[in-house]
């Protein structure tokens, strides 16, 4: 995590806009070159005690380096920042890789990272071999290859995923004493690239009884889930590109559908069949996976949007804080319903409240990094974050979102999805010690 | 496009014919394909029974098959191994997932059919004939007492059973339908 020593803080720029440490953020910005001279010096509080020790010329400053790589992976020191596997071993059962979210910044998932769900297995498909076809009411069932899709005119979208079960781990009444990967790490972003899933309607006509549409992949299980038209035609697209490059196999090469800001089953990958309908199929994933039990016993069908959601990544779980002084609090906040419009954060609990910068570009439906700088007394804390979109919509607190959807009895295993489409606030609490855990607030 | 919509405007606005051309201008690179060439993939069900095939399978059918086919994931007669129950009488008591059965969950008969022929076994898809299929969604649906020992699955008699939580869902965001 990025930290500074306090010394340039004290005094008068030290603009307190809420309780326990939260600095006004404009009395940061414009100053970075301040903080990045003593940025993760992991020194004491002061720089000025650490004593300079003779600079020196290490082995890769006098001696040829490695050779370069057609397709370059990251650093090896970097080893430890991965996926976390929930199937290793490769047993016939699904399958799921978490994203790293406290390890990275910005808001861009790197591929490699972009977390995955399969239900047999990542087909390994022949891009020349692999089909779509659009059928059922259309005027016109038309077939179509991964070149001559390639023909079309592609449209480019920043857009998160997110697995209907992400952060469902926040459905135990304990608080799990978990990362923010193993919480929140079935949520990514990148720039897709692709058709509009309009522009292939257009060509083979809509037959206007036609409202849904069935989605189809090419895997094992042929996993399918019903699509409203409506969506279709709004903003929908076939990609074929991740980041810039073709998707990756788990990501659903060669070619996906894009629902953004819908639960990430509903994107069906490996996507070989379009077949418009009158009626949903009630498809298994529709039918049970994701249809979220709500206390009572009723359920919700179609629940589709990802809606507000923000969490913390540094300061998060599992880190831990080397001696008091000024840090950045760093995180997360997306929404299925369009723009992040603000996030709040706090570090007494919910007791008070100051607004978080937000990074630049601000995109719908996208993450958007949002910064607050915070010194640290050395005490107890409990930091919280708060987003709220364009469309109104507010990240509810956790008591909030509970006596509308419920919790567990008892606390499940980390890697079950006991429920989904849980976006409420997410707090960690910092001990006196410097240790971040994962708490309720 | 294949809407006249542009021939229609022709003659009044040229401006609108404009637009709607420049709409339209896609490559049309997709080739036409007949609905017989797309069967062997359109394996959809839908819940009034559209999509089911021919063929047919009783409980009695369906047992020895699971047996086979099914239990070494799903356990003996359906209670449950490595994979869920297929056959339990649990009731559903708080908002756990892990609840969820075909008896107390699932809304559509159909559902049953349409995943076990898209899906099972999970090892080797599509391997099953649709009799099969028919037989171990009789063998299942039986075995939760939800249809009699003796009765027939067809694509008339399935979509035709009730299941008893069909009434139990409420649509999260009507609007976007």
């Amino acid at each position: 995590m990025a930290r500074f020593t306090d010394r340039d803080m004290r005094g008068k720029n030290s603009e307190a806009v809420g309780g326990n440490g939260l600095i006004d953020r404009r009395a940061l910005l414009g100053r970075g070159v301040v903080f990045a001279g003593a940025m993760s010096t992991g020194i004491g509080q002061s720089s000025a005690a650490a004593a300079a020790e003779p600079l020196v010329d290490d082995p890769w400053s006098l001696e040829f380096g490695d050779p370069m790589l057609p397709y370059q992976v990251p650093s090896k020191f970097e080893a430890k920042v991965v996926r976390t596997l929930s199937n290793p071993n490769h047993e016939p059962r699904n399958s799921h890789a978490r994203t790293p979210h406290h390890l990275l910044q910005g808001t861009t998932t790197p591929n490699g990272l972009h977390f995955s769900i399969n239900h047999g297995g990542v087909p390994d498909i022949d891009p020349d071999k692999h089909r779509l076809v659009i059928h059922g009411l259309v005027k016109q069932p038309l077939e179509f290859t991964l070149e001559t899709l390639s023909r079309y005119p592609m449209t480019s979208r920043i857009t998160f995923l997110e697995c209907g079960g992400n952060s469902a781990p926040l459905f135990s009444p304990q608080p799990l004493q978990e990362n923010v990967q193993a919480l929140h790490g079935l949520v990514s972003c990148a720039e897709w690239t692709g058709v509009r899933l309009s522009t292939l309607l257009e060509e083979t006509g809509i037959d206007p009884r036609a409202k849904w549409l069935i989605a189809e992949g090419a895997d094992s299980p042929h996993l399918s889930r019903s699509v409203p038209v409506k969506k279709a035609l709004d903003d929908a697209m076939i990609v074929l590109y991740q980041n810039g490059e073709r998707l990756m196999p788990g990501n659903g090469y060669p070619m996906r559908l894009l629902l953004p800001g819908y639960e990430g089953n509903m994107n069906v990958k490996f996507l070989r069949r379009i077949k418009l309908v009158e009626e949903p199929a009630m498809s298994y994933y529709e039918a049970r996976t994701y249809s979220q039990i709500l206390p009572g016993g009723k359920a919700y069908r179609f629940y589709f949007v990802q809606e507000v959601k923000s969490f913390i990544t540094s300061p998060s779980h599992g880190m831990a804080l080397k001696g008091p002084g000024l840090y950045e609090i760093s995180g997360i906040a997306y929404s299925g319903t369009g723009r992040i419009e603000k996030v709040m954060v706090s570090a007494d609990g919910g007791a008070s409240w100051a607004q978080a910068a937000l990074q630049e570009p601000v995109l719908s439906k996208a993450f958007t990094r949002f910064r607050m700088p915070w010194r640290w007394d050395g005490g107890p804390a409990t930091l919280q974050s708060r987003a709220w979109d364009e469309a109104g919509n507010v990240q509810p607190t956790r008591a909030e979102f509970v006596a509308v959807r419920g919790e567990l009895t008892k606390p499940p295993p980390v890697l079950a999805f006991p429920n989904q489409h849980y976006n409420s606030i997410t707090s960690w609490g910092v001990g006196s010690n410097g240790e971040v855990k994962h708490v309720y607030a | 496009m294949f809407t006249p919509k542009g021939a229609v405007l022709a003659g009044s606005l040229l401006l609108a014919v404009v637009a709607d051309a420049s709409m339209a201008e896609t490559p049309h690179l997709g080739k036409p394909i007949d609905e017989a060439a797309i069967a062997n993939w359109d394996i959809s069900v839908m819940p009034d029974g559209a999509g089911l095939p021919k063929g047919s399978g009783t409980p009695a059918q369906g047992a020895p098959i699971f047996a086979e086919k099914c239990s070494a994931c799903h356990g003996d007669n359906g209670k449950g191994g490595i994979a869920a129950a297929v056959v339990s009488d649990a009731r559903i008591d708080g908002i756990s997932a892990a609840q969820k059965t075909i008896k107390n969950f699932i809304g559509n008969s159909t559902t049953i059919f349409d995943f076990i022929r898209r899906a099972m076994p999970f090892q080797a898809p599509r391997s099953l004939s649709d009799d099969e299929v028919y037989a171990l969604t009789a063998y299942i649906l039986a075995e939760n007492k939800l249809i009699g020992a003796n009765d027939v699955m067809n694509a008339e008699t399935l979509p035709k059973v009730k299941m008893p939580n069909r009434d139990n869902f409420i649509i999260r965001f009507p609007d976007r339908i």
